[in-house]
């Protein structure tokens, strides 16, 4: 019984097949649309996936899942492609301006499939 | 409130109104300038011929400065404190500069006033010049001084047969001693100008059309020439002083106090027209000390102007010439190298301790280590510090040694700005102290006071770097390193970033070549050449196909207009002379490309720091001026170096004649075409910063030119920054210019060959990015909006009409602060 109480946050979570693991490039970025929203999906150096909003708050543009993925002082981060601004893949946090963010969605792979939960 | 006035406006009334101002001077300031432009470095005059123009020469005028141009003062009532212009104007002051400088000394020979000479001193002289030099072949400069030999110079520059006329018996007397003269005079020989020492001018002759047409010594022999340029001294302009009854020199000059004050309390002197402790001084760096002694009386300080350091240093044709400190003393110790074409003297008090002065032809070493040290202790004996070779000297300045004579600044100041304002280079010791901003000379030792402070002069990358761009082309190109993760993993740390990615990126395509999307290489790339496209505000695209040197026929015209229409594209002519489509979304792009190339078109590389176009005028084909096939020529330059990755946008334009329709000076690299082939000029562009080209080789047939480009262009990519312009990358050569016309077209590093096999891979090696794309699904997957849902077009983008045509619509901007 106790599996399924720690198992019950992870239901509510609403995952959505997004694509096949091997469409990702490593270090670089692709996006999704999932009920409407667009979420920029990034496959790390190591294999690791991060999620983010797709949209520059900067700029207004749907195009940070065409930034540069890199690292700054080891966080993993994508840069903007319109003017530059470093955001966490880890939290959304804009490392130029702390003040500034996006907001981060779960992901995973189940059976080489690469999911997204929006909730 | 004070109401002050300036006459004239040279550099001398520049200096004073800026420093009037720095102290927060509350009064009006109104100039009245003879010349029809504000002050300009005259210094710099030169520089004019060989690509400066006007404004990059011209001196910042502060605002609130009243400017009267054009406007010569004819007059000055004392009574009533006012001066009066030619055109009637008058001017009340409370307190009066004059700031008239100096003019040319005209000998009276007869035929002196004939068309065709002229004298040297400001920007309508050289415009003159230059028009008289056209239809010239030979020229002569009567004055073998500083200013004569500059002269000469510039009319080499302009193509004429030159030669240099001096009363001495040697060269620069004012300057160098006959030692130093002999050797300055080989070098100048050397390099094709006529020297006559010893000589004077008994009159110059007109020819048949009342032009000059030839310059007679007094022993009768004769010297061609079609222009004369008179540079044999200045006289300070006192006329107006002298008028209103103010004293001057015998030799002429104001005569001033140590305030600079004239005899009459309300009217002060400063620059090359007065006369201060009995001497007139004809060098800026006094002039500027003169003025902001002038501008602290003005401010109620007490500044006094106790002479001045007369040391000079310039590089005339190729050759350094220095002299510091005291021209004569008890000892001197000399090194003459003939064949080297060096000769170095210092002069030394009787115990041979203390050092007095210099002078050095061939090799200014010296001067830049030893100025400073003048009257003070030498730090090794006279024979030690003469032979230490081109470098100089390593010498340990005291603090208060005056490093720029130029601006009166001390080591002990420069020292104190790196160390308080934290600079890390000579731009920011530049933009803090003044020093190197004028003549330049000190520049050199500014690097090394920056070296021994201690500074670690960074040239990391970025934080996954340490090194340069230049260092990591070499760590590539030698250890023939293939990826950005083999480079990160064995020069760098962790994974890089947009700074450094895009870098080696473009590092990998110079020298490897291969499609800048295959493998790892697609994700170093910035969202531009990751998509082969510009983008745009709205996140769409904009694709603009390659047009060769502007030349297209009606039909590729009719298919761009086509495809324009077809995807509805918003359409506009670019500088470049091609057409700009904007507003395709990324799964767009493919089919776009697919139609542009069906019908002949490929990659125009506007996305990328690669060679953007060839611009060019019609040229001899059509035009009824043209000398030379300039299409033709941009075609050929624009199909050999497409798609060459570089540390910048690289530009280029060709122009078929010397009226220059193409603007090819103001492009990384723009060729003029003349009479017997091309000019080459490099390190032009527009932008933010605009700069014209400087002339690199001149009269080159179309295979030397190819050749020199090629040279240039590798080399640059070699060695040049990343994000560094031709023009940047130039000016931070040691050595500028003359350096770069040593490596690549003397040879001196033994690298053309090299560079110009690099170039031939990259053109053998040469493909279509678009094609290339189209025709390879595993790339082709990456363009579409979503990868869960490719035909679905981006929701985001919409599109209003303006002048009909689309525009995006903008999207509200609200950031998201937490
Ligand atoms: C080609 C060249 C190269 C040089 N190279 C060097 C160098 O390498 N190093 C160095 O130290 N110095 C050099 N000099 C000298 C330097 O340019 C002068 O020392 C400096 O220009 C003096 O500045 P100034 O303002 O006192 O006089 P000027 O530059 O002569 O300016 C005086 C201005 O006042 C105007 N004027 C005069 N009378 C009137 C009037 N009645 N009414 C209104 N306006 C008037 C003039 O038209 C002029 O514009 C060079 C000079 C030349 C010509």
């Amino acid at each position: 019984m106790s599996v399924e109480l720690q198992a019950s946050p992870v239901s509510t979570d609403r995952w959505h097949p997004v694509c096949a693991y091997s469409d990702l490039i490593p270090e670089r970025g692709a996006c999704v649309l999932v009920e409407g929203r667009q979420i920029a999906v990034f496959r790390g150096f190591d294999g690791a996936l991060y999620a983010l909003g797709n949209r520059d708050p900067f700029s207004g543009a749907y195009v940070l899942s065409r930034g540069i993925v890199g690292t700054r002082a080891g966080e993993p981060m994508v840069a903007s492609p319109m003017h530059k601004q470093a955001f966490s893949l880890l939290t959304g946090e804009c490392l130029d301006d702390p003040s500034v963010s996006v907001p981060t969605y779960r992901i995973r792979v189940t059976d080489g499939v690469v999911e997204v939960s929006i909730a | 409130m004070t109401r002050l006035v300036v006459v004239g406006h040279g550099p001398t009334a520049y200096r004073l109104i800026e420093t009037l101002y720095a102290k927060g001077f509350g009064g009006s300031v109104t100039v009245l300038g003879e010349e029809p432009r504000p002050a300009y470095d005259r210094v710099a005059l030169t520089s004019y011929l060989s690509g400066k123009s006007a404004e990059d020469l011209t001196y910042p005028v502060p605002e609130g400065v009243v400017l009267r141009l054009g406007a010569k003062v004819t007059g000055i009532d004392r009574e009533a404190r006012t001066v009066t212009a030619a055109d009637g104007h008058t001017e009340p002051y409370d307190v009066l500069v004059l700031a008239t400088g100096s003019s040319p000394f005209v000998p009276p020979v007869p035929g002196k006033d004939l068309p065709g000479c002229f004298v040297y001193r400001t920007i309508d002289d050289l415009d003159a010049i230059a028009a008289a030099a056209e239809g010239a072949s030979s020229g002569v400069v009567i004055g073998g001084g500083l200013l004569g030999l500059e002269a000469a110079d510039a009319l080499r520059g302009l193509g004429l047969v030159t030669h240099v006329v001096e009363m001495s018996p040697w060269l620069m007397p004012r300057q160098v001693d006959e030692g130093g003269g002999s050797i300055l005079k080989n070098h100048i020989e050397a390099l094709g100008l006529a020297v006559h020492t010893g000589a004077g001018v008994k009159s110059i002759e007109p020819g048949e059309d009342g032009r000059v047409a030839r310059l007679v010594k007094p022993d009768g022999a004769e010297i061609e020439a079609q222009v004369v340029v008179f540079s044999a001294g200045v006289r300070p302009r006192d006329e107006l002083a002298r008028a209103s009854g103010l004293p001057v020199g015998e030799r002429g000059g104001i005569v001033v106090d140590e305030g600079m004050r004239t005899a009459d309390p309300a009217i002060y002197a400063v620059g090359e027209c007065a006369l201060a402790g009995g001497m007139v001084y004809g060098l800026v760096g006094p002039c500027f000390t003169q003025a902001e002694v002038a501008a602290d009386r003005i401010m109620g300080g007490d500044a006094v102007f106790t002479g001045a350091d007369m040391s000079t240093k310039l590089k005339l044709l190729g050759v350094e010439v220095a002299s510091f400190g005291a021209l004569d003393g008890a000892l001197d110790v000399t090194f003459m190298d003939p064949v080297g074409g060096v000769y170095k003297k210092l002069f030394v008090s009787d115990d041979a301790r203390t050092l007095l002065g210099g002078i050095c032809v061939g090799d200014a070493g010296p001067y830049n280590s030893l100025r400073p040290l003048v009257g003070r202790e030498l730090p090794a004996s006279p024979t030690e510090l003469l032979f230490a070779g081109t470098g100089g000297v390593d010498v340990d300045l005291p603090d208060d040694a005056q490093v720029c004579s130029c601006n009166n600044v001390t080591k002990g100041q420069i020292c104190e700005a790196i160390a308080s304002e934290g600079l890390t280079d000579v731009a920011g010791i530049k933009k803090c102290t003044r020093a190197g901003t004028t003549c330049g000379s000190c520049v050199p030792m500014l690097k090394q006071i920056l070296v021994k402070s201690g500074v670690e002069v960074s040239k990391a990358m970025c934080e996954h770097f340490a090194y340069s761009r230049a260092e990591l082309f070499d760590i590539v190109r030698v250890r023939g390193i293939g990826t950005f993760s083999q480079l990160i993993a064995e020069h760098g740390t962790g994974r890089g970033c947009d700074v450094c990615k895009p870098a080696v990126a473009s590092i990998l395509a110079s020298l490897n070549g291969g499609h800048i999307l295959d493998g790892e290489q697609a994700a170093l790339q910035d969202t531009n050449d990751h998509f082969l496209a510009n983008i745009q505000k709205n996140g769409t695209y904009s694709v603009v196909p390659r047009v060769p040197g502007g030349e297209i026929t009606p039909e590729k015209l009719i298919v761009i207009g086509e495809v324009a229409r077809d995807f509805g594209l918003y359409t506009k002519i670019t500088g470049g002379q091609r057409i700009d489509l904007f507003g395709a979304r990324v799964e767009q792009l493919p089919q776009i490309w697919k139609r542009l190339v069906d019908a002949g078109f490929e990659s125009g590389h506007a996305y990328g720091k690669a060679l953007r176009t060839v611009k060019s005028c019609v040229g001899s084909t059509w035009c009824r001026y043209g000398v030379q096939d300039s299409v033709g020529l941009a075609i050929a330059l624009e199909l050999r170096y497409r798609g060459l990755r570089s540390p910048h946008k690289l530009k280029s334009a060709v122009s078929g004649c010397a009226r220059e329709c193409a603007e090819a000076r103001s492009k990384d690299f723009g060729i003029i075409a003349t009479e017997q082939g091309w000019n080459l000029y490099v390190g032009g562009n527009g932008g933010f910063k605009p700069r014209h080209a400087e002339l690199l080789a001149a009269d080159l047939s179309t295979d030397d030119l190819i050749k020199i480009i090629d040279r240039f262009l590798m080399f640059y990519i070699r060695t040049a920054d990343r994000l560094q312009r031709t023009a940047a990358w130039i000016e931070n050569l040691e050595g500028g210019l003359d350096y770069l016309r040593q490596v690549i077209i003397d040879d001196s590093l033994g690298i053309c060959a090299e560079l110009e096999a690099q170039m031939e891979r990259h053109v053998a090696g040469y493909f279509d990015e678009w094609r290339a794309t189209i025709e390879d699904p595993e790339k082709l997957r990456r363009f579409v909006s979503f990868v869960n849902a490719p035909g679905t077009p981006d929701p985001s983008i919409a599109f209003e009409t303006e002048r009909d045509q689309i525009k995006p619509v903008l999207i509200p901007l609200e950031v998201a602060r937490s």
